[in-house]
Parts: structure tokens; sequence; C-alpha cells
């Protein structure tokens, strides 16, 4: 398999496209440099997942109508959320399961598992002197199995740091409670507020604790709210999503 | 809010109680793990306990038959309880056929389902609980936070206080060591009074008709060898097949449970003891209805360790009086709207779906993905409030065509960036309350995409 003849469809979550544009700039530029041929449809939304995890999964099928018709001519489809790729792989499920549809569930990425499942490669020649807290999103941690969670006794391992750590200069910080949850949980921010917001401090403490400059992720969703909480709160603990530090290279 | 939500902020509100619930608990997740981790074959033995818990599951009617044949031959007397208030009249007629009017019982979480208690009660007949953490809230007149720590979510200053009222403990004095032995003076007094002696079910075997029951104190024991009739209560969902697979559950039920090897005492009941009755009273409440639906089965494979409110980062800071179910936590969430629709349809939604849960449960139970599915049947019986529904319809809307949704990420963008702070972070703005929302970029990635790399040309030159 040549992997610069394959076509690639970015896939940038709403909320990333509408606050975060430098992530999804991060992911397409990362992704040009590792030569591979990438398109952006522009007709892309949202997987669906707001409505769908408040219980109104039929509310979110032409949604997700629209993400298939919008990825499946692509060979891959490449995400810079693992909550959203899971979603995709894990939800379509009510739809038909045509060739498109089980197509697209099959071939939908999060960006660091891409990296190194289907590129195989682990080292982009990053420098990044700065200590890191690694927040361990759940959907990518738990859903994905980016990584082993606590809970599991099976042999430790996680993309992310696999990636972060021939990053030349960094200092990986691991957090107390090292895969808690920040409390996000989608419109569970909104409809829990109170406990959302208390595990979402309970978790920049215990990167601050442990002398965290910046924190990182593979959802900007995590990285929304504990940002949200910081600011508010007037830390100095700055939020970056992973896709923007593998993108500090020079390939 | 609903009520989970706005029981959770009560309880939040008092930040240290809050914290110190939250440690404690996760003190007793990473006492599990330690143990779990000493067991290298650990996935395995939950994979087994799983399938055998199926297979029984998939094959339980024969296996009731089959235990009660065997717990008859061996002397027991066996019950049916087609649901709580048949329960509750099966219990009082052999207590009122032994002209009993002193009771004790270890804990039982089905008793609690069934308000075993306040029914025995009305008829004149006194229950005392006998496990330390039960004894404590029956004190206090209040359900447990916890299926194995009970008391949980008291401090052991109020218990100090509780036990001088109750107990004349001595004011002030509440060292863990000196309330512990007061209780266990109480308790015995109990003990050898009791006419009556009622416990739970951990594990029912149906090849050998017998019941076992795991303690830390051993007030089961207790109280079923000085009372000269013993009750087990038993749902139908315990049956194991053979002793042989007793092992595998055992091995995980305390590690799971409190990151002990094994509880204290694994107490076999088999037979009564000469002169003495033993009853086993077998009860379905809504079992068999849960049971066939396919979905939701494997929550009847719970074992009751409570590791997965140990490990919920909800559960823990929102105490187990939040969710008002006998049941609290991710388990009493899928299990609890079973029983009562309307009163728990806020339940599922009490939580962030990370997914812990089903990570740490000794028979893999599918718990998180039970609470989204959950989610959905509720939206689907219009069980969630009109104004979510509506939301999340017009949210489907906006987001199935990039027109609409390019359109409202623009005005949303332009509303924080443009409108004053004030309104903003309005009252409604229930975000805000505590967060800031996020920094306004002067344009969004596909704006940006169609300003720089349209028209490019080449390999990445088109939408």
């Amino acid at each position: 398999m040549n992997l610069k003849n394959l076509q690639i469809g970015l896939f940038i979550p709403c909320y990333i496209d509408q606050f975060y544009p430098q992530v999804g700039i991060a992911t397409l530029e990362l992704l040009q440099k590792l030569g591979l041929d990438v398109h952006y449809p522009l007709k892309q939304t949202c997987c669906g997942q707001p409505m769908a995890n408040s219980g109104a999964e039929k509310e979110a099928i032409s949604t997700y109508k629209n993400f298939i018709q919008n990825f499946s001519p692509f060979d891959y489809v490449v995400s810079p959320s693992s909550s959203c790729v899971y979603h995709v792989r894990e939800h379509y499920n009510i739809l038909e399961q045509t060739d498109e549809v089980k197509k697209v569930r099959q071939n939908t990425f999060e960006l660091c598992e891409f990296i190194v499942d289907i590129l195989k490669t682990d080292d982009l020649k990053i420098e990044y002197p700065h200590k890191v807290g690694i927040h361990q999103s759940c959907h990518g941690l738990r859903g994905l199995k980016l990584g082993s969670p606590s809970e599991l006794v099976t042999e430790r391992s996680s993309k992310i740091h696999q990636l972060l750590s021939k990053a030349k200069e960094i200092e990986i910080i691991i957090p107390d409670r090292e895969d808690e949850c920040c409390g996000f949980g989608g419109t569970f921010s909104v409809f829990h507020p109170d406990v959302s917001v208390s595990m979402g401090k309970d978790r920049l403490s215990a990167h601050l604790r442990n002398g965290a400059e910046i924190i990182t992720a593979t959802d900007m969703s995590c990285l929304m709210h504990l940002e949200g909480i910081a600011r508010r709160q007037k830390h100095n603990l700055k939020a970056v999503h992973i896709a923007e530090i593998l993108n500090s290279n020079r390939l | 809010m609903t009520g989970h939500a706005q029981q959770a902020g009560q309880f939040l509100k008092n930040r240290e109680r809050a914290a110190w619930h939250d440690e404690t608990l996760w003190i007793v997740r990473q006492k599990r793990d330690k143990m779990a981790r000493a067991v290298p074959e650990w996935e395995d033995l939950r994979e087994q306990a799983s399938q055998i818990k199926q297979h029984t599951l998939s094959e339980l009617d024969n296996y009731l038959v089959q235990f009660e044949k065997q717990a008859q031959k061996n002397g027991a007397q066996v019950h049916w309880a087609g649901d709580a208030a048949r329960f509750n009249e099966v219990v009082s007629g052999i207590i009122k056929e032994n002209n009993a009017t002193k009771v004790v019982k270890s804990k039982s979480m089905l008793t609690e389902e069934c308000g075993l208690n306040p029914f025995l009660e009305k008829k004149g007949i006194g229950v005392t609980d006998t496990d330390l953490g039960e004894r404590i809230i029956q004190f206090r007149e209040e359900p447990p936070s916890h299926i194995v720590m009970p008391a949980i979510h008291l401090k052991k200053e109020e218990i100090g206080e509780l036990f001088h009222e109750k107990l004349h403990t001595e004011k002030g004095n509440f060292d863990p060591t000196y309330l512990t032995a007061a209780a266990r003076v109480h308790l015995r007094q109990k003990f050898l009074e009791a006419e009556v002696a009622i416990t739970g079910v951990n594990f029912a075997v149906a090849e050998t008709g017998t019941v076992v029951v795991c303690t830390n104190e051993g007030n089961a024991d207790m109280g079923v060898h000085a009372a000269p009739v013993q009750i087990h209560c038993v749902g139908i969902e315990k049956m194991i097949p053979r002793m042989t697979e007793l092992g595998v559950f055992i091995r995980l039920l305390a590690r799971s449970a409190t990151g002990q090897p094994i509880t204290t005492y694994t107490s076999h009941y088999q037979r009564p003891k000469p002169g003495g009755q033993m009853h086993i009273v077998i009860v379905d409440n809504g079992r068999s209805e849960h049971l066939g639906r396919e979905d939701y089965r494997n929550a009847l494979k719970c074992i009751r360790c409570g590791a997965c409110m140990n490990t919920c980062p909800v559960y823990r800071r929102s105490g187990g009086h939040s969710y008002g179910s006998v049941i609290p936590g991710p388990i009493g969430s899928i299990l609890a709207p079973h029983s009562h629709i309307k009163n728990y349809n806020d339940l599922p939604f009490a939580s962030s779906l990370c997914g812990s849960c089903s990570d740490v449960c000794p028979v893999k139970i599918d718990i998180h993905d039970q609470l989204y599915r959950w989610r959905q049947d509720l939206s689907e019986k219009k069980r969630i409030s009109p104004t979510k529904r509506h939301t999340m319809k017009i949210a489907g809307k906006i987001l199935a065509g990039s027109k609409m949704y390019d359109f409202s990420g623009k005005m949303a963008r332009w509303g924080i960036k443009n409108l004053p702070r004030k309104l903003v972070y309005n009252r409604l703005n229930v975000w805000g309350k505590e967060r800031e929302l996020p920094e306004v970029p002067k344009e969004s990635f596909k704006q940006w995409y169609k300003r720089t790399q349209q028209g490019k040309g080449g390999k990445n030159g088109q939408g």
C-alpha cells in the first residue's frame, strides 16, 4: 500500500471548526508534511454526538448521514478528536449498514492512532521544551483503546505517550489519578454543571501539583472545559491540543 | 436541573466533606487496583466470571429448580416471591409462625429493595441490622449510601456523636476502636436475644443447594448460629451452577469491593442446625422482566461489589444519596429505571460516560453502554424534559447540513465576541457559571481553509 496515493478525508469537529481553528490547521499541516493527500469536504458539520449523548440519537441521523455522504469517497478519515471518532465507529450502528457506512466506520481514525497504527511511525522529529501534562480523554483511552486504562490488568501502553516521548526536551507530566475523567462529558457539562466543574477543578490541580505548564489531550472538548475553568481561576496553565504539539516538528 | 444534578450540587456545597468522600473512595479504588494487579490472570478471571453468569442467566429457570430441589433435600424450606410485597409477606409469615418478635439481619440489599424493615416494624417486629455500617444508618433512619460501605458518607466524629446518643458512649470520643467495641457489646446482646436471623446471599449454588454469604464482620454467622430460625433472602440472579465456579467469584468479589484478597468470612449455609429451621426465599421482583430485555440483560450479572461506585468520578463527588435509588452509582443508574422509569429517568444522565465503570466491573457489565442506551430509550419514551427534547431536535436540524451549521456557528462566534459580557454570562449560561467560554478566533477553520487552501491547485487544493 502506497500511502501517498491514499485519499485522506479530514474531519474537523464542529466546535474545533468554530473555536479552535488552529487545531484543524495543525492537523492538516501535519498530515500534509507526512506526505498525504488530504481533502477537507466543505459540507461537513458534526459527528452527531451532542444529540445522541443526550438521548436524541434519532435526531442525529441526518447529521450521521451528512457525515457518511461527505466522507465515503475517502480511503481514510482522520480527525483530531478521539471522542468524535469513537462516536462514528461505535454509534453509527443505528444506520443501515450499507457498504458506504461500513467503510466509513472502519476507516475513521483519530490522529494519533492513524499515525502510529496506519502510518507506522512515532518519531515526528519534534522538539518541545515544555512540561506537558497528558490528559487521557476517556473516549480515546477506553473507547478507542489508545492506551491501557488504569482499571485493566494489562500491559501498560499509550500511543499518546509513545508519540510525545519521542519529542526532544519534553518533560511529560503524569497527573495523580492518571486517567480520571475531566468531567466534560458533552452535554453532561451543562446538565450536571456542579459535578462537571468539580471534576475539572480536581483534574487541573492534579496537573498543576505535578508541575505541568501545558496540558494536552486528543480531545479539544476536554481541554475546552479544563481551559475554561483554568482561565476563570486565573491559572497559568495552557491547553494545547496534541495535534499542535505533533505539528511543531521540522519534518 | 434534574433530581440527581440538584442533589449532587447540594452535596458539593460542603466542599470539605465532598473532597473527603471523593478521596476516601479513591483510596478504596487504589486498593482494588493493587489487589487486582497481584493476580496476573485478572482479565481472564473477569472473562470467566462474565461467561459463567451469561450461561447461568440463559438457563436460569433450570438452575433455580435444581437449586430448590437440592436445598429441599438438604432440609431447607424454599419459598418463592414474585414481588416485594409477596417477599415481605413470606418473611413476616415465617417470623409469625415462630411467634418471634426479635430479629437480627445481616446486610442484604434485597431487603432494602423490598422495604422489609419498615414492613416488619409496622407489624411490631423489631429488626436489628447487625452490619456495623447498616446499624449506624439504621440509628440515623436513613438509607445506605453505598452497597458495600453503607455509611461511607459519615465521618467518625458523627458516628461518635450518634453512639453517644444511642449507646451512651463517652461524649467527644470518636476513636474507631472504642466505637466499634461499643457497637460490639450492643450487638452481642441483640444476637443473644434474637429468635430469627435474616441474611442476604452473595451466591446460591444450584448443584448443592448452598447459599454463600460473604462478610467481614462475621455478623451473618453470629446471627445464624445463635437464632433457632434462619432466613436467607436471595434474588434469582444470584445463582451459579456449581461449587467449582464459586472460586472464580470469590477471587473477584473482595478484591473488587474493598481491595482485600478475600472477605474475612465466606460462609456456606447448607442445612438447618439440629432442631432449627432454615428458610430460603427466592425473589424475582422485576428480575424476570429485566432478563427478557436483551440489551440490558448483562446488568443482572452484578455481584454487588461496588467497584463501579468507587471508581465513578460522578458518584464520588455526589454521594450515594443523591441518586435516590436503593442501589446508587453507575450500576444503580442502569438498574433503577427498570423498576420505576419515571422516578429514575435522570439517573442514566448522571454520568460523563467515561467508561471506567465497565473496565473496573469484575463481571464485565457494559455499564456505560447501557447508560447510553437508557438515554435513547428514555428519550424515545418521552421521559426526558420537553426543553431538552426540543433543543436536541433543533440541534439535529442545524447540524444536518452545512448551510445552517455555518450560519449558526458564525452567529455564535459573533455573539460571544460582541455582546456585553454580562449578557453572554447570563443566568442561563450554565457553562459560564464557573468556566470561561472559549476565546473567539477571527475565523473558523472552514473560513481559513477556503481562504488559504482552495484554488491552490495541486494535491491539497480542493474542498
